[in-house]
């Protein structure tokens, strides 16, 4: 069981090294760079055997791992922003033709303004492709959404790609100690790949029909309803996880002093370390506050969330994304999961971070303490009032 | 007369059943291109005509296995079952990637000039009609000069489409393509010779074949091989051969016919047979005809 | 054979075949077998590769699938196939 202190992005390419893809195609942008060029050197020194292609883009490089897919290997891809704006329609594509992709996003703003800087906006264009979204806190949870996403994304019940959303910089450029599982328990937990459907001149299929009204509907249905009824297979897989690697990680949802708390944070993504620490103080001074780290975004785990928030008093949502126009969007799926609850929480909603805009602890205690809770919907925090007029 | 048929219908990688128009060069074409691979093979097919009338669920008139994914990435797509065969140890199976001149010259050409440059052991068949046909008739990089079609129009402030054919051939030859080709059902023996050349060809190879369309060009349903024939007899789709980029072959002119012949069979050309300005035009084509016969030796 | 949908778009091949295209036409071939030379340019030309024969038995188009292009007619080096208007 090796320990090192490694930078995330390495961590994530350990992540899908371990899981044997027979090919990786990702076209470097940042930050996901560093995964990229990882996985390049354990290429060159021997150390992962694997057919690695450098494209001429992003949608060069997500089309070469549906082909490969559809030829019968695991394929793995990595991109983050404008790369996953580029690459959206072969991702929807992906999706309906049930191929098991696993891909690392190492979330960031779009364009435009140009941003390089996190914020999981990026994410959101995913949200109603099919893929079954995860929300990694730190480097050891990149690490093993990768493991969990293949074995999720190939589970008979399920056939659906798996999207690793990772904090861009914060989890791809940070320092943290990692577990680096032995490959032979990946192996073990893993397996080959043993695709449901692929292409081979002995036994010919044609793949990727088009559909007259007669059959889309109801092909589309049972994508989306695979994607809903996924949340079983989720909580098997982060069980046997924990059984076979030794700590917990993933699943839908996770809770931190959650049980007599009655204020809950709900966040996702890396903030949710730092939430810890604004719960603890706030712990501190009396306050029964707890968190809710929302672990899987797609299948959103509405029952898991009810069971978590029902009878508590406040819920405060920490949105990294925002839909212009409306606002909220993680905030806007909690309202949702709890609407017509007895004894509804008052529910505020906050937009935070967005293009790497830093927030600090105190920042998260304002949400939480500010006054007349659930009279705060979409209400941008860190907002600069020198650049904006009244 | 159905036991007859049993025994003497040779079974085509191309099923019929399919839903391409009569007398659609394309389909026909297709037909002779997957027979001539043969079935060892796996085709990943760009959206168009060749993918619509072939694969609308639950039918698909493919023998082979084929994938369709998008309308830009065929060779993409190619690229990434090439490399999973070599994953999982599979030799000997060819991969084909096949798009219409709008997926392979247009939205296309980026994914096709990674794979080029990446060198994998592909054959990139395009199906050339000269126009996106399946979204109804409307203008490519491969419409030819003064063609009408629905988005470049004739009328009176215009003659059609503007602009030359992009020429893929020089294209593919610029990226080191070991094989190109030019095919015609003017031809069909030596159609199935570079197909079947192509597969053997171990890296990347492009066959470019010259599809006649009776809608899309404007004529009546038996009359597509006598049209392409009449292509290649004015020398406006010259059939030609390519290894390492050196010209290695060309398939000489049998009967030389003024361009003015072949315009006047299609629809999409017949304004340029009623004025004055049309008939400038036709000389213009003509000696575009007259370009390619003097630089590819074929008269 | 059960309709229900699998996981992902995908057919077996061959299964255009269930789509009988013969209903499309308006003109049918019609071969003369004591013209025909049995040079097979007319199974070579056909669209749907339904045209079928040899030099014993001559050639024919299967009729379920021919959708009266007349391709083969017009390029029939001997002129020995007509197409006739469908009468239904």
């Amino acid at each position: 069981m090796a320990i090192e202190l490694i930078e995330g992005s390495l961590a994530i390419a350990h992540g899908a090294a371990l899981c044997r893809p027979g090919v990786i195609s990702a076209y470097p942008i940042t930050p996901q760079t560093h995964i990229v060029e990882d996985l390049a050197k354990m290429v060159a020194d021997g150390q992962l055997k694997t057919e690695f292609v450098n494209t001429e883009s992003e949608f060069g490089a997500a089309s070469v791992v549906l082909g490969a897919l559809a030829g019968g290997s695991r394929a793995y891809t990595a991109t983050t922003s404008q790369g996953l704006a580029l690459m959206l329609e072969v991702l929807y594509n992906c999706a309906g033709m049930r191929l098991p992709l696993v891909m690392c996003c190492a979330n960031r703003s779009l364009s435009a303004p140009l941003s390089i800087w996190s914020d999981q906006q990026d994410a959101m264009l995913m949200r109603d492709s099919g893929f079954i979204m995860g929300f990694a806190e730190d480097a050891q949870e990149s690490l093993d959404l990768h493991i969990m996403g293949y074995k999720i994304a190939e589970d008979e019940r399920v056939q659906l790609p798996y999207m690793v959303n990772v904090d861009g910089f914060l989890i791809t450029h940070t320092f943290e100690p990692v577990n680096i599982p032995d490959q032979k328990l990946v192996d073990e937990y893993l397996g080959s790949y043993k695709p449901f459907q692929a292409l081979d001149p002995a036994n010919p299929i044609t793949m990727g029909c088009f559909t007259e009204p007669a059959y889309h509907m109801d092909v589309r249905y049972q994508m989306h309803k695979a994607n809903l009824e996924s949340t079983k297979v989720i909580e098997e897989v982060a069980a046997s996880f924990e059984k076979k690697f030794g700590r917990p990680s993933g699943g839908l949802i996770r809770s931190y002093k959650l049980d007599d708390a009655d204020t809950v944070v709900v966040a996702m993504g890396s903030i949710t370390g730092l939430a810890e620490e604004a719960v603890d103080t706030l712990r501190g001074k009396g306050q029964k506050v707890g968190l809710l780290k929302i672990k899987t975004f797609r299948p959103f785990p509405t029952e898991k969330v009810k069971e978590a928030l029902s009878g508590k008093k406040h819920v405060i949502v920490m949105d990294r994304a925002m839909s212009a126009g409306y606002g909220e969007i993680l905030g806007s799926e909690i309202r949702a999961a709890l609407y017509g609850i007895s004894n509804q929480p008052a529910i505020d909603s906050f937009i935070y971070g967005l293009g790497g805009r830093d927030i600090h602890e105190d920042e998260i205690i304002g949400m939480i303490n500010r006054p007349n809770p659930g009279t705060h919907r979409s209400e941008w925090v860190g907002l600069r009032p020198d650049l904006l007029e009244e | 007369m159905e036991d007859l048929k049993q025994k003497l219908m040779k079974k085509h990688l191309l099923a019929p059943g399919h839903t391409a128009c009569a007398g659609c060069g394309e389909a026909l074409g297709m037909r002779l291109i997957i027979d001539a691979i043969g079935p060892n093979c796996i085709v990943a097919n760009a959206t168009g005509c060749s993918e619509i009338f072939t694969s609308k669920y639950p039918q698909s008139a493919w023998e082979v296995p084929w994938v369709h994914s998008l309308f830009e990435n065929s060779s993409a797509i190619a690229s990434g079952v090439e490399v999973a065969l070599k994953a999982r140890g599979k030799t000997g199976i060819k991969v084909v990637a096949m798009g219409g001149d709008g997926a392979t010259a247009d939205i296309g050409i980026g994914c096709i000039s990674g794979m080029w440059e990446r060198g994998h052991n592909i054959l990139y068949v395009c199906l050339d009609n000269e126009a996106y046909m399946n979204t109804g008739i409307q203008r490519s990089s491969q419409t030819p000069f003064n063609a009408s079609t629905t988005t470049s129009p004739s009328g009176s402030e215009s003659m059609g489409n503007q602009t030359l054919k992009k020429d893929m051939i020089a294209i593919a030859n610029a990226h080191r393509v070991k094989y190109v080709a030019t095919i015609s059902l003017a031809n069909p023996k030596d159609l199935e010779r570079k197909v079947k050349k192509a597969v053997e060809t171990v890296g990347p190879s492009y066959i470019h074949f010259h599809a006649p369309c009776p809608l899309g060009w404007g004529f009546d349903s038996d009359k597509a091989v006598e049209i392409a024939k009449l292509a290649v007899n004015t020398g406006l789709f010259p059939v030609i051969e390519y290894e390492d980029g050196q010209l290695v072959k060309v398939q000489k002119i049998a009967k030389k016919a003024p361009v003015e012949d072949y315009l006047k069979t299609q629809s999409r050309f017949r304004h340029l047979l009623k004025s004055d300005d049309g008939k400038k035009v036709i000389a213009q084509i003509q000696a575009i005809a007259d370009a390619n016969i003097e630089k590819f030796g074929l008269v | 054979m059960s309709k229900m949908l699998k996981p992902g778009i995908n057919v077996k091949p061959g299964t255009s075949k269930e789509n009988k295209t013969g209903s499309w036409r308006n003109y049918y071939p019609k071969f003369d077998h004591a013209k025909c030379i049995a040079c097979g340019t007319c199974e070579t030309y056909c669209p749907e590769g339904i045209i079928f024969g040899d030099k014993e038995h001559k050639y024919d188009a299967d009729l379920d699938y021919c959708k009266g292009c007349g391709i083969c007619a017009n390029i029939c080096p001997v002129k020995c196939i007509e197409m006739l208007l469908e009468v239904r």
